[in-house]
């Protein structure tokens, strides 16, 4: 079992707790995630991001939105509750050295798994500028987390509440556009985003690194559930990820593969209007 | 398809046929041993079970299981022996279970194996034991060879029902064991080192142990009670079991003895990586690895709908890729969650299927169409991604290969289109990579199995490794003679030093 020592409301749907699970705070590096169960019996596995660790508390920090069930029963938990099942860390550690100019693209909640790697692309000695995005204010999370890691802050709003009104790519694309450009870029955010980031940045051939969430059980290659089409290779998020080129990721493939169970759940599977929307802005 | 033989016409049948044994005075002469008729396994009606995971094949009557025994010729050769992994004595067993000694019996299998609840129900006897028995031999068919699996599981069942005692466990040694994984390797290995009184401790990535015994094999073939027994019986030995851990990722395999002070390691993390067919379509939405599908079913429980939270795919016309006991189990799951249509495409005929012949016939029973000499070529999918249909391709038998069995071809221009919404590939696996990758001077073969000597030793001073980490794909019994050898060779390490 492992006992919540803090829980914090970060905005409407978005909480962070921290856990006490001293064996990933001591193994984990920034990129790898854990998996949660909260009933052995009916509960459902779900992976999430390792946001930060403290090793002297013997903690793990996990930032999570509600959005179904599990998460839902998560966010009613409180200070001093335990989570019945929590394993990992899980995945690749990010890759990181010292490669120059890094530019960290983080929307809505893919600002959690991203705080880790700037914090160690940072330590490594690189000069980072950090965009964020939501879809309002209130939605940003970790401002004054970032604020103290970047040397350059972004902040975008879809609906201009805060910093700039727009999408992230807007500014990813000026960066590549400066000469010389950004030596790498790490996008997380919801798929869509991340493939739009690819995609800004494969003219100006900025490598750049996305981090998947994909559909998991037991995260440790057993399922394959959790496979992505990179390149012509199919790879296992959970062994062979979760980090992976972006330009080689199929966003497509992946996106009808996040919505396995939803479509089944609506009579008529529609086409994601937001991709419509985000393609028709693009253009 | 023969109609279903109902329970109390098997168990009236027997009591006849016991009946009439039991009133003479001389002993049975061989040549009447082998008149005995071969006691069918009581089942499920098929149409019943099709919407129910209890298990199908109920288990012998006591006339049965006496009945049974009684057609073992008592061969001074023993052949069965010989075809059993572990060498359990089979005609010993079955000479005590013929004379209704039943406490004896499963006294003579535990010296051997032990899981036989287990191998009883779900070991491929007809290409073991039986398939070496004089009693089938002379029958001219195997499938009439005395089942000596049947009166296995009914001994280990009547122990399991009659209170089994827990192994006695000798005074401690001070030396640790760190156990990896929790399938039947790892259980064998907890056991027979826990017996020495060395301390044990199991390490399982899920969170609960087990291992494919629970997520793999369906509760209609491997009640989960059954396996939560042995795992109940090795906690009250002692045997400290951790779940949700990782080793390679939790822990680094190398510092359970650095860090942590174990003695000794045996890795029994099975061959957990799917293979898939490598064909257009493979990532459309409605294709599973089987181990995914029957994960969710078995271990997430995604069959009771109601109350799990985990889902699984609702299909009306299944594929299933493949000839195997894994399957045989994803296509009789996939009729237990409500499908439509179940068809099996396997690319050699029944007679080369790895199955076991009566999952196999459990299958065909439960409605499961059949497709040999057939191939996946392609999966087609719509535009949202959803698996509408598949390309199958048809073969012939040619020579035989490298495995003696005569190699699939292709006929060419002979595709065709089953519609179909999902597919369970059910292939095999590969081994999985997270211990090797994380732990340096650890040898692998070219498939990535971790390469031992005779004792089960590793490349590695100090770590064993045995199941299908070290075999590929293999079967339970398998695995647990792996771990029982692996297992002399700890406490023989630890006794010396």
């Amino acid at each position: 079992m492992h006992k919540i020592i803090l829980k914090k409301q970060l905005s409407a749907d978005v909480y962070m707790l921290k856990v006490y699970a001293p064996l990933i705070a001591e193994e984990r590096s920034p990129g790898q995630f854990i998996i949660l169960q909260l009933d052995s019996d009916f509960g459902e596995r779900i992976p999430l991001t390792i946001a930060d660790a403290d090793t002297e508390q013997g903690t793990i920090t996990l930032i999570f939105q509600v959005v179904g069930k599990t998460t839902t029963r998560l966010a009613a938990l409180n200070e001093g509750d335990a989570i019945a099942n929590l394993v990992g860390p899980l995945g690749k550690p990010t890759h990181i050295e010292k490669f120059g100019h890094v530019v960290c693209v983080g929307g809505g909640i893919g600002v959690a798994p991203l705080h880790p790697i700037v914090q160690g692309m940072k330590k490594a000695g690189n000069r980072l500028t950090v965009i964020m995005g939501a879809r309002n204010k209130e939605l940003l999370i970790l401002e004054d987390e970032m604020r103290a890691l970047a040397d350059e802050l972004i902040l975008c709003t879809d609906d201009g509440s805060y910093g700039r009104k727009g999408l992230v790519t807007a500014p990813l694309k000026e960066l590549c556009e400066q000469t010389p450009p950004p030596d790498l870029a790490v996008a997380i955010g919801p798929p869509i985003m991340m493939k739009f980031c690819a995609e800004t940045t494969r003219p100006y051939h900025v490598h750049t690194v996305v981090s998947l969430n994909t559909i998991m059980v037991d995260g440790t290659g057993m399922c394959g559930g959790c496979r992505v089409t990179v390149g012509d290779e199919t790879k296992f998020v959970c062994v062979d990820g979760p980090e992976f080129d972006g330009h080689l990721v199929d966003f497509d493939n992946m996106m009808q593969r996040l919505k396995s169970y939803k479509t089944q759940e609506q009579e008529a599977p529609h086409p994601c209007k937001l991709n419509q929307q985000i393609e028709n802005m693009n253009r | 398809m023969s109609a279903h033989d109902t329970p109390q016409q098997i168990q009236h049948d027997a009591a006849e046929g016991l009946e009439q044994i039991l009133h003479r005075k001389e002993p049975l002469k061989p040549k009447e041993r082998m008149a005995i008729p071969m006691q069918k396994m009581p089942t499920q009606d098929p149409q019943i079970r099709r919407d129910n995971m209890q298990e199908v094949a109920m288990g012998y009557f006591p006339e049965q299981a006496k009945l049974e025994s009684m057609r073992c010729l008592q061969c001074k050769t023993a052949p069965c022996v010989k075809g059993c992994p572990v060498g359990i004595d089979i005609p010993g067993f079955l000479a005590a279970a013929a004379e209704g000694d039943f406490q004896r019996s499963i006294g003579i299998i535990k010296q051997s194996s032990l899981l036989p609840q287990v191998c009883g129900r779900v070991c491929p006897q007809e290409t073991q034991c039986q398939e070496h028995c004089t009693v089938g031999k002379s029958l001219k068919d195997v499938n009439q060879a005395v089942s000596i699996g049947r009166v296995e599981r009914y001994v280990a069942d009547w122990e399991r029902e009659h209170g089994v005692q827990a192994p006695s466990v000798k005074a401690p040694t001070g030396k640790r064991v760190a156990v990896v994984g929790s399938g039947p390797a790892s259980i064998t290995v907890a056991a027979d080192v826990r017996r020495e009184g060395h301390e044990v401790t199991m390490f399982e990535a899920f969170h609960k142990p087990g291992g494919v015994l629970l997520y793999g094999i369906p509760e209609f073939r491997l009640p989960k009670a059954i396996v939560q027994k042995e795992v109940e019986s090795l906690q009250a030995m002692g045997v400290e079991i951790k779940t949700n851990f990782v080793i390679g990722r939790t822990r680094k395999l190398l510092d359970l003895m650095k860090k942590d002070g174990y003695d000794a390691i045996f890795i029994g993390t099975g061959a957990g990586l799917p293979k898939f067919m490598n064909i257009e379509g493979e990532n459309l939405v409605g294709v599973f690895s089987a181990n995914e599908y029957l994960t969710r079913s078995n271990l997430m429980r995604a069959y009771d709908r109601e109350r799990a939270d985990t889902p699984i795919f609702k299909s009306k016309k299944v594929a299933v890729l493949g000839g195997g006991n894994v399957a045989m189990d994803s296509a009789r799951t996939a009729v237990r969650l409500g499908a439509d249509e179940v068809h099996l495409v396997y690319r050699r005929t029944e007679v080369e299927m790895p199955a076991r012949v009566e999952e196999v016939a459990h299958a065909k029973e439960e409605g499961v169409i059949f497709h040999i000499l057939e191939n996946a070529k392609r999966i087609q999918g719509n535009e949202y991604g959803l698996v509408t249909g598949m390309e199958c391709v048809r073969y012939e038998l040619g020579e035989p290969d490298a495995s003696g069995r005569r190699r699939p071809v292709e006929i060419p221009n002979s595709e065709f289109m089953i519609e179909v919404d999902t597919v369970i590939v059910a292939i095999g696996n590969e081994s999985n990579p997270l211990i090797r990758q994380t732990t340096p001077g650890l040898d692998v073969n070219k498939w990535g199995n971790i390469t031992v000597n005779d004792d089960g030793k590793t490349s590695l001073p100090g770590v064993f490794a045995g199941g299908d980490i070290v075999l590929g794909a293999a079967t339970v019994i398998l695995a647990m003679g792996e771990g029982r050898r692996a297992a002399a060779s700890i406490n023989q390490m630890l006794s010396t030093n």
